[in-house]
């Protein structure tokens, strides 16, 4: 049972990484919108006809 | 196209969307008027409009390609009805260069950045199709919207596209935008917010490690575990609650140090004993290796605390967000005139000095208050005072800012600014009245403090007895009944309940802004209604049409519309979008009387168009007495049409009720609440609505002042009151009641002061709330019950030592978790 001296420090640099990330996103602003996000993912956007396609068309 | 074809029903492949209802608009869902037949094809399938401007609205979608839209969105579009008219000469207010420097940020030469706040967003498809409506812009850079704030931030180049192109295009595609000054405040909350994210990120996440070691420990206690591993485990447990108790306890010990050196005991003060007390003897077994550790139960108190008060907070923050949301009720310009009264300047509103003169045209709204110097005109001051129809204004008159001027040019002259305009006096008289509100959350304060100095009374007289009876284990005992009666059930059973709450209702289109409100909800025994805008939609509406012998209704209708597109006046804007397309006419010769009526030639005949007094005063035409006669009894508003020598049509106009208005009444008074009507509006009109509603009080006429002293009335009559309003006028009546709602589109004063604000358009949100305000109550009851018996029972039991201290911490921490998971059961 002495590998828990191994594990648990593992463990435990695993839970900074996971807390850093996590402060990162939170000053990053990837909580500041919980919905939008949620939806925006599920529309279809190669439909889209505006004016840069069709410059870039030309 | 005015027709008399049937009602448009059952497109075929309506409802496949979702939101499509057979008889109502396509796009923004409202019911399809019977006369009118608006078309347009949308994915494969022909779709009826209401109106020209949803069907311009979906035009533009279309032609942009977002069909797509209709095919996700969950709910229908914001109506398009009342967009066409002004938005353009509005807008370009934005371009001048004083708003400019208040609300663009210039990033370089070229490039600038405004942040806008967006209005008739109701579904996340909204987001989608704003934000590929902008990007596909020519010269837009970058479009964000958030969805949860409803707002925009746009970045766009200064040589290909204006502010003002960027609004108006918004405007197109059926929403509102505003750019507003993303200021300090707001700044502020965001970041906050932030902080108390990380907060709670910080004690899940090291609480959860805590919990596994403590799970192991309780496992080795039972079966046995090396000594070693104890050792090495307890030392990893204080490690990992270092953080949580120096980085995501600091609010609590922050607030509970505040209320202390304030000679209070607030909630925080026994939460942050309860923690320090725990740690620090949690420590001492640590470091001696002998008793008990507690720092699980440290962990779970502090994460489920923080949890509840971040998402408390997070909907007020959303509410005080959408608050600001709607126009400012002042306008951001002036056009200033020299004392001769003949150069005219744009200026800021802000700079307005008593003694000015300003021109405000039709449509715009009087920057501040004054005397009118010269010009007749039709002002309303709906937001002021309630009162539906505009008011007849003559030099010499008082106007009054925020109003707005409906008919004709006016100038006035300044003669209260800033904080002396009657605006500001509503203003203060609601944070006067919000004062006054007695804050629930204090008496929960008192109760728990009152507990906690019971509690820390009985541990200390426990630790003396034991002390003398048994010394070696009072140490142990006095712990067990300490941790044993930590009222961490009591201090979860609320906050849980509460903040499931609150998520439940926002899901509903509900803003809960003060939940201590939803208390009160029980105890509501009046509910007072105001009528524009609550009850009604606030819009007139067509409701008949009736003609004279030889003329046709049609006909009529569509000579009056005709004229009436020259008229700013409400009832104009009725008949011309009660009219449809209208037919082209050669119209010559148009004048406005303020206050009266229209006069124009169309194919060499003069026609007259306005009130009773209007007409007979400008034709020779006689009104049949019993046109007169519906006018006075019904008390509409109506319009008659008519040329030189007789008369021609009459057009009444009603403000539609809602359409769950009266089966919320219904449902109201079956819970054996009152209903009571209080209205700014004629007597006669409120009557009309009171008996379609079947309410049975009601009163007209009343200022908001007058409102006021009748809420504080039934008050002292020991009725608890909710209002439920939407205006300016109600605001200071929405601070003063005991509970406030206000309604879906509400002015934003009135959206400050209401504890409860109703997302979605309609009334049902009411019945709802009550629902939900009774069941919280009942898990908030249960929760508490359980709490208290739980403490009660554990102290004595544990007072006589037959409780082990970790016997104790497992019995707080499966007690709380049963206040939680009651709690839950609220957001099914």
């Amino acid at each position: 049972m002495e590998i828990i001296y191994l594990l648990i420090p593992i463990s435990l640099i695993l839970l900074g990484l996971i807390v850093w990330i996590l402060l990162w996103a939170v000053g990053d602003g990837q909580y500041d919108d919980l919905e939008g996000p949620a939806h925006r993912i599920l529309m279809d956007e190669d439909r889209i006809v505006d004016d840069k396609s069709e410059q870039a068309k030309k | 196209m005015v027709s008399n074809l049937s009602k448009s029903e059952s497109m075929p492949g309506c409802d496949d969307s979702g939101t499509g209802v057979a008889g109502a608009c396509f796009h923004c869902g409202l019911a399809l008027s019977p006369d009118l037949d608006f078309r347009l094809a949308i994915d494969g399938a022909e779709r009826a409009m209401c109106c020209h401007g949803c069907l311009a609205v979906a035009q533009a979608i279309i032609a942009a390609g977002h069909e797509n839209f209709y095919r996700v969105r969950t709910e229908t579009a914001p109506t398009g009805r009342e967009l066409i008219p002004d938005f353009i000469r509005e807008s370009e207010i934005y371009d001048t260069a004083e708003i400019q420097r208040q609300y663009v940020h210039r990033l370089d030469a070229e490039i600038c950045e405004a942040s806008l706040i967006l209005e008739g967003i109701t579904c996340a498809a909204c987001i989608w199709l704003i934000e590929q409506y902008l990007a596909g812009l020519r010269g837009v850079e970058q479009v964000r919207v958030n969805y949860a704030t409803q707002r925009a931030l746009v970045r766009w180049d200064d040589s290909r596209i204006r502010l003002s192109e960027i609004l108006h295009s918004i405007r197109k595609i059926g929403y509102r935008a505003v750019p507003y000054d993303p200021n300090r405040q707001q700044e502020l909350h965001r970041r906050q917010r932030g902080q108390q994210l990380r907060r709670l990120a910080v004690a899940g996440l090291f609480g959860m490690q805590v919990m596994m070691l403590s799970i192991s420990l309780y496992a080795g206690a039972w079966s046995g575990m090396e000594q070693s591993f104890t050792f090495f485990f307890r030392w990893l447990s204080l490690g990992l609650t270092l953080p949580v108790m120096f980085y995501a306890a600091i609010p609590f010990f922050h607030s509970a140090w505040r209320d202390l050196a304030q000679r209070r005991v607030g909630m925080d003060v026994p939460v942050s004993i309860a923690i320090l007390v725990a740690f620090a003897s949690s420590c001492m077994a640590t470091l001696t290796g002998d008793g008990e550790i507690y720092f699980d139960s440290i962990v779970m108190f502090v994460f489920f605390l923080s949890a509840s008060r971040y998402f408390e907070n997070m909907a007020r923050q959303r509410c005080a967000g959408s608050v600001e949301k709607l126009v400012q009720s002042l306008p951001l310009t002036a056009t200033r005139l020299q004392a001769n009264g003949d150069r005219e300047a744009t200026v800021a509103a802000a700079t307005l000095a008593i003694g000015d003169r300003v021109l405000i045209r039709p449509g715009e709204t009087v920057p501040a208050d004054g005397t009118l110097v010269s010009g007749f005109s039709a002002l309303d001051e709906s937001l002021l005072n309630g009162e539906s129809n505009p008011l007849d204004k003559q030099p010499g008159d008082r106007l009054l800012g925020g109003s707005i001027n409906v008919t004709n040019p006016l100038q006035m002259e300044v003669g209260a600014v800033g904080a002396d305009t009657v605006m500001a006096e509503i203003q203060r008289s609601i944070e006067r009245a919000q004062a006054d509100k007695p804050p629930l959350a204090l008496l929960a304060d008192r109760v728990a403090a009152r507990f906690i100095s019971i509690v820390l009374l009985v541990v200390a007289g426990v630790a003396i007895f034991w002390w003398i009876e048994d010394a070696e284990r009072w140490f142990d005992i006095a712990l067990a009944v300490l941790i044993v009666s930590c009222p961490c059930a009591l201090s979860l059973a609320m906050p849980t309940a509460i903040s499931a709450m609150l998520g439940k209702m926002q899901a509903c289109g509900l803003l809960v802004k003060r939940a201590a409100a939803l208390e009160k909800l029980n105890h509501v025994t009046h509910v007072v209604f105001d009528k524009t805008g609550t009850l009604t939609l606030g819009k007139p509406v067509l409701s008949q049409v009736v003609s004279a012998a030889p003329y046709d209704s049609a006909e009529c209708l569509g000579i009056a519309a005709a004229i009436e597109q020259h008229s700013a006046h409400p009832l104009a804007r009725a008949l011309v979008h009660a009219a449809g397309d209208i037919a082209d006419r050669e119209l010559s010769g148009v004048f406005s009387v303020a206050g009266g009526g229209l006069h124009a030639r169309i194919d060499d005949v003069d026609y007259f168009i306005g009130n009773c007094e209007f007409i007979t005063a400008n034709s020779c035409a006689e009104i049949p007495g019993q046109w007169l006669e519906s006018i006075d009894s019904d008390a509409l508003s109506a319009v008659i049409l008519a040329c030189a020598d007789e008369v021609m049509a009459l057009f009444t106009f009603v403000d539609e009720l809602r359409e769950d208005a009266i089966t919320t009444i219904e449902s109201l008074c079956a819970r054996g609440i009152s209903v009571t009507l209080m209205s700014g509006d004629r007597a006669a009109a409120t009557r009309q609505v009171a008996l379609q509603t079947g309410i049975g009080n009601c009163r007209a006429g009343l200022t908001p002042q007058q409102k006021m002293e009748a809420v504080q009335d039934l008050q002292t009559a020991g009725a608890v009151v909710l209002m439920v309003g939407d205006g300016i006028n109600d605001a200071p009546v929405l601070a003063g009641a005991d509970v406030s709602i206000a309604a879906a589109g509400a002015s934003s004063l009135a959206r400050v002061n209401a504890d409860i604000v109703l997302i979605a358009d309609r009334l049902d949100g009411i019945d709802q709330v009550f629902h939900m305000a009774d069941r919280t109550r009942r898990v908030i009851r249960q929760n508490m019950a359980w709490a208290l018996f739980y403490n009660f029972g554990a102290i004595p039991v544990a007072a006589i030592g037959l409780v082990a201290p970790w016997l104790a911490a497992i019995g707080m921490s499966l007690s709380s978790l049963l206040v939680v998971i009651n709690a839950l059961r609220l957001t099914r």
